[in-house]
């Protein structure tokens, strides 16, 4: 393909700034359970027979006391979100507060496509990144380099497209020999320093980010701040849960307080962490 | 969509026609700065709109999305399947062809030791076996074991991120072809030994082989879905596997059975061995044959596409 000069300004002001539709999220009275599996809900042969039990037993008056009994095959459904309204606009930096289990890594889920709502409806616009899984969705088996080409796929690069991001990925984590070896044999830093390069060589219009990220050790952080910083930057909208006040006033201008699956508060950052860190009740 | 590659990509394209100091400036700044292949993503979706209010419609195009994102990215199907395989064989000398070598062993010993129980000549009896076991084994009997696990083996990247089914069942459907690839050797090893090369004629399993494919991504389908729900269900299928194995024509002849074999018809993996198989033995299977083998597999894709539909928002939650 013959390409201009014109090309490739645009093309260069497209790597920059991007030309983008305008991302958004929107969610409409969101629900989401959350279905645990344990013991005999696992079995299509106990869950068959307890149904069937069941009726029997029922018929006979029988109160099924017996080992596959109806308590051990029931599955137990963990409300995970409850009937949430909120909408967020490009620009915005959106945090996640609440205690362990108030839904903030579902929401996340629910956000990236990852899990699917009971009821409600979601509408993300642009494109989604999610960063959650503390492996960076890498494959431990497979070596540096492979696991670069996978994402490079993922994302539906082209060959060239997957050269220009092993380079970029190699110099972020200079790894050196290790690019053809497993990831199962790197150290710890050297896991995190290619999938952190992995994870923010694509940036996305949503970028969808767990706190762990923005944990780790303080000598890698200073080395990785500058990337994400451009990332994160580079987003038009980020939503992001954590517990670290620190984290959520630096990065956010926005707050949602999410307990036990429901909207406690919503608004500006200081307003929210002081009421959260208080733990006041919602003035409703 | 932005259908335009990334920055860079077109950038390093543009590098290479032309070698000029400046764009080269340009090309490294681009491919250092974080965020150089934001634009024109042409896998990854645009848009993201889930809505649960609307009932079984919304179900049946949320599949048919997922089917048709996961075709999109069949690169990376292909590639998962292939990084499966060179797993799974990596530090082994033969690689893959182990299992060649044990299906030659196989074939070799059950070939010899079945000729003499049927009284049958081991010239005529073994092509037959050959072809016969190969296909059941790393074709159906294999895919049946693998589409068990076709989402549970992918639990990591469903819990992390967004992607199709459908690239678990392409990488699925990819590595048994891929098996099978390296089990053909077995076959035309032994027609090159008795010299019965079937020419041309084989050529006419391709078609069959293309049925193989579709009801294989059917197999993972449903299979995946239900047994990431239920997980006793991988055991169960092995066992039915089994018994189909022995009441299906592998080891021995349809002829074999003669007016006794009436219920043969009843058995869809019959119709379903016979399409690919007679090709290579030199015979063309009748228009019975395949008229059984294309009904069943027409009501497995319609089984196996309402289990898909049904479970597909559920499976992230099931593995």
């Amino acid at each position: 393909m013959e390409l201009h000069q014109g090309d490739l300004d645009r093309a260069h002001a497209d790597g920059q700034a991007p030309v983008r539709g305008g991302a958004f999220i929107d969610v409409q009275d969101l629900s989401l359970d959350f279905p645990l599996y344990h013991g005999g809900a696992r079995s299509l042969k106990k869950t068959v027979l307890s149904s069937v039990t069941n009726r029997v037993g029922g018929q006979l008056g029988r109160s099924g006391g017996e080992n596959d009994g109806p308590e051990k095959t029931r599955r137990v459904v963990v409300q995970a979100l409850r009937h949430l309204n909120f909408q967020v606009k490009s620009g915005e930096r959106l945090g996640i507060v609440g205690r362990n289990g108030a839904g903030k890594s579902s929401l996340l889920r629910v956000l990236g496509g990852i899990y699917e709502p009971v009821a409600g409806r979601i509408h993300v616009g642009g494109t989604i990144n999610t960063l959650l899984d503390t492996n960076f969705g890498m494959n431990l088996d497979l070596t540096g380099r492979e696991n670069i080409t996978l994402r490079g796929r993922y994302v539906g690069l082209s060959a060239s497209g997957i050269a220009a991001l092993e380079e970029d990925v190699e110099a972020f984590a200079a790894l050196g020999p290790f690019m053809e070896l497993p990831v199962r044999l790197y150290s710890s830093g050297m896991v995190v320093r290619l999938g952190f390069g992995l994870a923010t060589a694509i940036a996305p219009q949503v970028l969808l980010m767990d706190e762990w990220f923005m944990a780790g050790d303080s000598k890698f952080r200073d080395k990785a701040h500058a990337r994400l910083e451009t990332v994160v930057r580079g987003a038009e909208i980020l939503v992001l849960t954590s517990h670290m006040p620190g984290v959520l006033q630096h990065w956010c201008t926005r707050l949602l307080w999410l307990e036990s699956g429901h909207i406690v508060a919503d608004g500006p950052v200081d307003e929210i962490m002081d009421r959260y860190n208080a733990g006041a009740p919602p003035a409703l | 969509m932005n259908v335009l590659p990334s920055a860079s990509e077109r950038l390093s394209r543009h590098d290479r026609t032309t070698t000029g100091l400046a764009d080269e400036a340009a090309d490294t700044r681009a491919a250092l700065h974080p965020g150089a292949m934001a634009s024109g993503q042409q896998g990854i979706a645009q848009e993201l709109l889930i809505d649960a209010r609307l009932g079984r419609k919304t179900r049946d195009k949320a599949a048919i999305a997922d089917i048709r994102d996961g075709l999109a990215l069949w690169r990376l199907g292909v590639s998962l399947g292939w990084l499966d395989i060179k797993l799974r064989y990596r530090g082994s000398a033969l690689g893959p062809f182990w299992l060649t070598l044990s299906s030659a062993v196989m074939v070799a010993s059950m070939g010899w030791l079945y000729a003499m129980l049927f009284h049958i000549v081991v010239r005529d009896y073994l092509p037959f076996l050959a072809v016969s076991l190969i296909l059941w084994q790393a074709g159906i009997g294999g895919v049946a074991g693998e589409a068990c696990d076709c989402f549970i083996n992918a639990e990591r990247t469903i819990r992390s991120m967004r992607m199709p089914f459908t690239v678990q069942v392409i990488r699925t459907v990819v590595r048994n072809v891929i098996v099978l690839g390296h089990n053909v050797i077995v076959p035309l090893a032994v027609f090159a030994i008795y010299g019965l090369w079937p020419g041309a004629h084989a050529l006419l399993s391709l078609p069959g082989l293309a049925l193989w494919l579709l009801d294989g991504a059917a197999a993972c389908y449903f299979l995946g879905a239900i047994c990431a729900r239920f997980r006793d269900v991988p055991p169960i299928i092995g066992s039915l596997m089994q018994i189909a194995y022995y009441l299906t024509p592998v080891i021995w002849k349809p002829s074999q059975l003669g007016a006794r074999g009436w219920w043969l018809p009843l058995n869809p993996f019959d119709p379903l061995l016979e399409v690919v198989r007679a090709p290579l033995l030199g015979t063309t299977p009748s228009l019975l044959i395949w008229g059984a083998a294309l009904g069943y597999s027409a009501v497995f894709w319609l089984v196996s596409w309402r289990v898909f539909v049904r479970a597909r928002p559920r499976i992230a939650f099931w593995v």
